[in-house]
């Protein structure tokens, strides 16, 4: 779907590998989560919750909410707003998330 | 914060950059918020990353966009407090502003507001637009800016508005394929309007810019037709052709990848959010917020400064943030109103080119997909509500956006109606027959993005005192 | 809610009912509905009232399905029982005299509610984990719940399908009797009949008034939280907390007397939000996507107001806050009442004037 431009730095910082279906992908640190995905030509990004329709980003800029995935296990995140960190692991979401696993009970005060 | 700020200032493109320092230059304690990691806003995004490390995005964006450069540093040298990776999600008359930073809630409070929150695309309900592989004209520049990416495979771009033109020159230049521009531009508007302009210079200059797109558009072999209509998106799963009417001709064409575009409105979901009046734009179908000459707002503490006040450019953005942040230091006693109206008389000067194209630009760019004919045409992308299923509850009596909402889903998903409340006004009027002034708008409530319930049960409400 | 419910009853008998309704951002207590249909918490002070809230919980399921039939609207309607989840001792200790007041109260009839432990409870919800401070939770089988938005639609579908016709933008403005007919007065022109009924929630008290009837209510504002949908976890309502067919949490339950301010705040947000991790920890990382306040229709003692006015009959007021709960008796029964003249059992036990005699 995207590839760098021509006349970009290509090479040079180029050194964050995240995992998108458990495949490496090599990105700069200021890609955000959806823009190092596109670079792999995903297809589709998500599964809608009412029909399952095949969804991939469309604004880029945090206003469609088309390109919610899962990242790191946590479903429903605005991976155009979310920057790459080394090592992340992504998915596409499939319709409705499922309930998160365990976590902390709050007020640890 | 534990103290109130003198000024809030949401949104770090122009309007906000511009607003920030000024207020900050006139002794006013400042509190910038922005949702992206670096400042820029979407008009000069990730510009620090590219000045510095990217002379090549640099060069195909553009002297314009290098341009930005400069308010970003002006920003990152004064004393205002810059809090990127910041969503505000609610904001309060009274001042307050909730917002989350790295999975934390927390509150602020100013003693006056300025929103500068921007644009974001007009939505663009053809068929097919919800496949994987359309995006937006915009989102392909974003992906410019901030990733030094262009799409790998055949391309057209299609729709109205400057920055159509502008994203093909530019991705022409970076090396995209492009199999066509399809504008459906209305050719009556650009020569009719052509003659409008009363004198205005800057008008003709423009005129002759854009001829010049088009010029090198053409040169490099990328055909553009005009007055296309019944623009349908086609595929199995994504993408995989597109398909218009120019004159009387069918136009067809294999791609990878449709950029749409159909102009761009005010972002309000933040006016609307606290409660601001907005009146309706005819020329360009759009809300924007009620304003005074300074951007003060229906409420008082609050300003609108930049695209999210009414679509102006960037360059008057940045004059219009520097015209809030004068006001900003009178009402809270830095400066007289003498030296304010002083101050701004050339920030107006300066600005007033800028505006004095928009009716040209209002006029030529009338917006081309405000009603979807078909039934079947998704416009409610989130909920999956169709142009047909709207009509027909339209027709069976539910009279406004917000009854429409209740009874069809539409306008309740994530998206909290980005990408559908105008349509779906638009709709309403149109089975009405009706102004679409009188129609309305969804009614928004806050978060203005989502917040867990975690970080609400855990956020420090005394972090402002009330 | 109750005039669409009212309405739907109607038309479904063949009464000629036109509903006149108000504007697109009007104070609408409809939208605002949990979606509960609850009958443990219903009625203290009133039994005839707590009744009224049983016998409407039994109607609801064949009241559902017909709706379902008529429409093709499938309303998600639940009738497997409801909790009210109790934090802490105090909570449990507070209910348990609660419990026995209303069975006290309700006498022969009795009162189904109990009691139950933090182990009952997570039993019923083996795909979500309860939090420890969930000490116990007060367990009603008639309790059950409804997609609001649905019914309402599908209320509106079935009165329209059935000959009802509706008409928006048309606040009834005042109200005019002569010769055995009612004259409604909007800004859209002028609508006549011999029988006219008020179930107009926040505009009732001035219209029931010049029609002979005093309706006191007040408003009373509930905050309401929803989130992003998830997979379904919550197979049962509970009185605070509900899983809607969409998957979205939804939470709620405050109470503020603030007007007829239909905004939210922070403070009571905070609290819901802190309640509902404390109820489900799983929920602290799941997101609030909308956050809205209603205004209640509340009536002095919180119980229904049915009544048709003595000095112009022919006017009929039916209002409470409880508009899903009792969406399927006033569809079978007000109704009927209205179009016949048939009175359900001890109906005089909810006119207004019962708020004029001094308390014993």
């Amino acid at each position: 779907m995207f590839r760098r431009h021509d006349k970009s730095s290509q090479a040079k910082g180029d050194n964050v590998t995240i995992y998108f279906e458990d495949v490496p992908i090599i990105c700069k640190p200021t890609d955000s989560v959806a823009a190092a995905v596109l670079l792999s030509d995903p297809g589709y990004t998500r599964r809608t919750p009412v029909t399952k329709a095949p969804r991939a980003p469309y604004c880029m800029m945090g206003t469609c909410f088309e390109c919610l995935m899962d990242i790191n296990g946590v479903e429903n995140q605005q991976a155009c707003m979310v920057p790459v960190r080394d090592g992340m692991k992504v998915r596409r979401q499939n319709g409705v998330p499922i309930l998160p696993g365990d976590s902390k009970e709050p007020g640890n005060d | 914060m534990t103290e109130p700020a003198d000024l809030i200032v949401i949104g770090a493109g122009p309007a906000g950059l511009a607003a920030a320092s000024l207020a900050s230059k006139h002794n006013l304690s400042v509190l910038l918020l922005d949702e992206q990691a670096a400042p820029g806003g979407q008009i000069y995004r990730n510009i620090e990353h590219n000045i510095t490390h990217e002379s090549e995005t640099c060069a195909i964006l553009g002297a314009e966009y290098a341009y930005g450069a400069a308010l970003a540093e002006t920003c990152r040298a004064s004393d205002v407090t810059y809090t990127p990776g910041a969503t505000v999600w609610r904001i309060d008359p009274d001042g307050s502003v909730a917002y989350s930073v790295n999975g934390a809630a927390h509150t602020a409070k100013g003693r006056r507001i300025i929103l500068a929150t921007g644009a974001l695309e007009r939505p663009v309900p053809i068929p097919g637009w919800t496949l994987p592989g359309v995006m937006t004209a915009g989102a392909a520049q974003t992906l410019l800016k901030a990733s030094a990416m262009l799409p790998s495979g055949r391309v057209v771009v299609a729709g109205t508005g400057p920055l159509a033109m502008l994203v093909t020159l530019q991705l022409i230049d970076a090396g995209a394929d492009i199999a066509a521009l399809l504008e459906t531009t209305r050719k009556r508007d650009y020569f009719s309007n052509a003659m409008l302009l009363p004198g205005a210079m800057a008008g003709q200059d423009y005129l002759r810019r854009g001829m010049a797109m088009r010029r090198a558009i053409r040169a490099s072999g990328v055909p553009i037709y005009g007055g296309v209509t019944e623009l349908e998106a086609r595929g199995d799963g994504q993408v995989s052709s597109v398909r218009g009417r120019s004159g009387g001709e069918r136009l067809t064409f294999e791609i990878d990848t449709l950029l749409v575009h159909d102009g761009v409105v005010p972002n309000i979901q933040a006016t609307r959010q606290v409660g601001c009046e907005h009146e309706w734009y005819e020329p360009q179908r759009y809300w924007r917020p009620v304003r005074d000459s300074w951007g003060t707002t229906s409420i008082d503490t609050i300003t609108v400064a930049g695209d999210g006040a009414g679509i102006s450019g960037a360059r008057a953005a940045e004059y219009l943030g520097q015209l809030a942040a004068l006001d900003a230091a009178y009402r809270l006693d830095k400066i007289s109103m003498a030296d304010r109206d002083s101050a701004a008389r050339p920030i107006r000067s300066a600005m007033q080119p800028h505006t004095a194209i928009r009716p040209l630009l209002d006029g030529v760019f009338t917006p081309s997909f405000t009603t979807p004919h078909g039934d079947d045409t998704i416009v409610c992308r989130c909920e999956e509500v169709t142009a047909g299923e709207i009509r027909t509850a339209v027709a069976q009596g539910v009279m406004g956006p917000n009854q429409i909402k209740s009874f069809t889903r539409c306008g309740m998903g994530p998206c909290q109606g980005r990408n559908c409340g105008l349509t779906v006004a638009e709709l309403i009027a149109d089975v009405q027959g009706v102004p679409v002034s009188d129609v309305g708008y969804f009614r928004l409530r806050p978060p203005i993005k989502p917040v867990t319930l975690g970080e609400l049960a855990a956020m420090d409400l005394s972090e402002t005192d009330s | 809610m109750f005039g669409a419910a009212i309405a739907y009853g109607l038309s479904r008998a063949g009464v000629d009912t036109l509903m006149l309704d108000g504007h697109d951002n009007n104070l609408r207590a409809a939208r605002g509905n949990f979606g509960l249909v609850w009958v443990q918490s219903k009625g203290k002070g009133l039994q005839r009232y707590a009744d009224w809230s049983r016998e409407s919980a039994c109607l609801w399921s064949g009241f559902a399905e017909e709706l379902t039939d008529i429409t093709g609207v499938s309303i998600a309607h639940r009738n497997d029982g409801g909790m009210m989840l109790l934090l802490g001792d105090e909570e449990v200790e507070k209910r348990k005299l609660e419990i026995a007041e209303m069975s006290k109260q309700s006498g022969a009839t009795g009162y189904d509610c109990e009691i139950i432990t933090h182990a009952d409870i997570q039993a019923y919800f083996p795909d979500i984990k309860l939090g420890k401070a969930v000490t116990g939770a007060s367990f009603c089988p008639h309790d059950g719940d409804v997609n609001p938005l649905k019914l309402l639609r599908a209320m509106h579908s079935g009165f329209v399908n059935s000959g009802g016709r509706y008409k928006s933008r048309c606040t009834v403005n005042t109200i005019d009797h002569a010769n055995g007919v009612f004259t409604a007065n909007t800004q859209e022109g002028q609508f006549l009949a011999p029988k006219i009924v008020l179930a107009a929630g926040h505009g009732i008290s001035q219209l029931a008034e010049s029609v002979g009837i005093d309706a006191p209510i007040r408003p009373q504002r509930g905050q309401v939280l929803i989130t992003e949908r998830i997979q379904q976890v919550l197979p049962m309502p509970l009185n605070s907390v509900r899983q809607t067919d969409e998957g979205g949490f939804q939470f709620g339950n405050s109470e503020e007397d603030i007007g007829f301010d239909d905004g939210t705040s922070l403070d009571v947000v905070q609290n819901i939000a802190l309640r509902a991790v404390q109820s489900f920890p799983q929920l602290s990382t799941v997101r609030l996507v909308r956050n809205w306040g209603c205004v209640r229709v509340l009536t002095p003692d919180k119980c229904a107001i049915y009544e048709e006015s003595i000095s112009h009959p022919g006017a009929y007021v039916a209002t409470s806050h409880s508009g899903v709960t009792l969406a399927a008796i006033n569809a079978r029964l007000v109704s009927k009442w209205i179009a016949t003249g048939e009175q359900p059992t001890d109906f005089n036990h909810f006119s207004a004037s019962r708020f004029h005699v001094q308390a014993t």
